[in-house]
């Protein structure tokens, strides 16, 4: 293990050692922190330029209960979630499709398409948002949820095609060999044997593109306006509109706004750090 | 499309043209969805953004050719060129990301108790949307309420105005975009670290190497993978932002901040009027630079392939 194992220091660095955790990992998170003590604050702190110090009075509910009763965050929160889990479903429905294709059968333009989903997937969006937005406006899809869905599955396919592959790769193509000596259909191999072994990969996948899309800025803008459609992300700067200067607010806002795929994180780590870290070692 | 291998069917005989052929065509029907949608908001898209680049178009009304005249008038545009520096500026200073994720992860790959929450409390900026990461920072370096002017002042530093100041303004928005990058490095290193060799570690202390020669000759080559995927997100995401720009200072002061992502919105979308033939001229030209990258990638991709 590198560096060397704490156990083998000597005492004075392994006290220096633990007493620094604590301390870096506050320094860390020290603009969330102030964040988070802002949310908590009356809004006669911030008149009084009380801004560092400790709330003068514990306005947690208040501030809270404004976002969630008084507000269209509840709205934006709904959007994020139909637009969000539509998406996962089906990204991950294509891209186990994709992938299968890719990962176990030999034909001549594999590696092409292959690698056609890879560089569409690292493409800078800016060259596709004059093209998508009109096509969104022909189909009559403007400012829906719809919209957004079907580009966001359309674009991240190419994201989970490349992992579902890779993913697929490693299995023991032996099992697909024994089952087709066995004489058994080629999907019926996809659904018994392969989609079993990719729970662990739907799993990551699912994870990891809930956060992606949770978290869209760009196309969210791009495609939607109004608390109709729009997601938390692109809601939460009318939010701000409508608050200003109120920090207190905002501030409880956009911790409610990052809420989900915080918990998705802490639930699911174990997924989404496998996912994360595919490829990252041999 | 070749003909597919000879299968050994133990079954009956090969009934229809399926059967016969099953081997050949279900990996097309298995692609086909996957490539029919990525064909149609993403390939499509591509070639259509080039062509547009060379009209004069504001999205409604009739589009006219005009040849590379976009592309000339960007020559001396004075804001693209600002946006090309940042651009610039962006993927030079958002590499430091690698460095300091491993850094980090060199610091927390012990096994002290509770270091697994550490870990993940570490890695936790990386999950926050772009957006509320440009929130949190702007209020962070706000002159009278943040925190940083707070700290400043208690060393005894002047109160700096970093999103109001042309020249720090780029550095404080990349400063916050590192945030979760390191983040992200961080992770990708931890894992490698939890794969290094551990008989090539005991071999290099045996022949004295320690702390730095240690770091740089033994584990730093077996993190090679992770360094890989480290470098591919970070330059993406380096060209790709759009979000904490137009969050936290929305291209200001006086369009100091833009990149081309940005200026490219800016055109084609915004109050600026709807010039997409030259939005769409200033995003082939963003294309163009990540095309350098995109091809370095899938070469070192297609040697990995070639290798098994």
């Amino acid at each position: 293990m590198f560096p060397t194992p704490i156990e083998k220091t000597p005492r004075s660095w392994q006290l220096t050692y633990q007493s620094l955790l604590p301390v870096a990992l506050i320094m860390w998170l020290l603009p969330l922190i102030a964040v988070a003590v802002f949310s908590i604050k009356p809004a006669v702190d911030f008149t009084q330029g009380n801004y560092w110090g400790l709330p003068s009075s514990f306005e947690m509910f208040n501030n809270y209960g404004q976002v969630f009763f008084n507000s269209d965050m509840p709205r934006y929160m709904l959007n994020s979630v139909l637009i969000t889990v539509p998406t996962v479903i089906g990204a991950v429905t294509l891209s186990c499709l994709a992938g299968f294709a890719l990962g176990i059968y030999k034909f001549k333009s594999n590696i092409w398409v292959f690698f056609m989903f890879v560089a569409g997937n690292f493409v800078p969006f800016q060259i596709l948002m004059v093209p998508v937005r009109d096509l969104t406006l022909d189909m009559g899809l403007y400012n829906t949820k719809t919209g957004l869905v079907l580009f966001h599955v359309a674009f991240q396919t190419g994201f989970c095609t490349l992992f579902m592959r890779n993913f697929i790769r490693a299995l023991p193509y032996e099992l697909v060999e024994a089952a087709r000596v066995e004489g058994i259909a080629e999907w019926k191999i996809f659904w018994y044997v392969v989609i079993p072994l990719m729970k662990p990969a739907i799993a990551a996948l699912a994870v990891l593109i809930f956060t992606f899309i949770w978290n869209d800025y760009f196309w969210a803008v791009v495609l939607t306006q109004g608390p109709e459609s729009q997601p938390v992300t692109a809601g939460i700067t009318s939010f701000n509109a409508q608050f200003r200067a109120a920090y207190h607010l905002m501030s409880a806002g956009s911790i409610v706004a990052a809420l989900p795929p915080v918990l998705m994180f802490f639930l699911m780590q174990k997924h989404f750090i496998a996912g994360l870290t595919l490829g990252a070692v041999k | 499309m070749t003909t597919a291998p000879a299968v050994p069917t133990t079954t009956a005989q090969p009934r229809g043209w399926y059967k016969r052929n099953e081997i050949a065509v279900t990996p097309w029907l298995f692609l086909a969805p996957a490539i029919l949608f990525f064909a149609f908001y993403v390939i499509w898209p591509i070639y259509q953004s080039i062509v547009i680049s060379f009209y004069d178009w504001d999205g409604l009304g009739e589009a006219r050719f005009i040849g590379m005249d976009n592309y000339v008038e960007l020559m001396d545009d004075g804001a693209f060129e600002v946006s090309l520096w940042n651009n610039l500026k962006w993927l030079l200073f958002y590499l430091l990301a690698i460095p300091g994720g491993l850094f980090i992860a060199l610091f927390l790959n012990q096994t002290v108790t509770g270091i697994r929450i550490y870990k993940s409390l570490f890695f936790f900026p990386f999950v926050l949307s772009q957006v509320v990461v440009g929130l949190v920072f702007s209020w962070f370096y706000l002159p009278n309420e943040g925190l940083l002017n707070g700290v400043l002042g208690l060393v005894g530093l002047g109160p700096v105005n970093v999103l109001g100041d042309p020249t720090m303004a780029t550095y404080g928005i990349i400063a916050a975009g590192l945030w979760p990058q390191t983040a992200y490095c961080m992770i990708l290193y931890l894992t490698g670290l939890n794969a290094v060799d551990p008989e090539q570690i005991e071999a290099g202390r045996l022949d004295g190497a320690k702390g730095w020669r240690m770091l740089w000759f033994i584990i730093i080559p077996q993190l090679k993978p992770a360094t890989f995927i480290a470098f591919v997100v970070t330059i993406i995401g380096a060209l790709r932002s759009f979000d904490l720009i137009s969050i936290m200072t929305n291209g200001g002061p006086f369009g100091q901040t833009r990149v081309l992502s940005f200026y490219m919105f800016e055109k084609a979308l915004s109050e600026y009027g709807f010039r997409m033939g030259y939005g769409a001229a200033i995003a082939v030209v963003l294309f163009l630079i990540m095309l350098v990258f995109i091809a370095y990638f899938l070469w070192s991709m297609w040697k990995e392939e070639k290798g098994r």
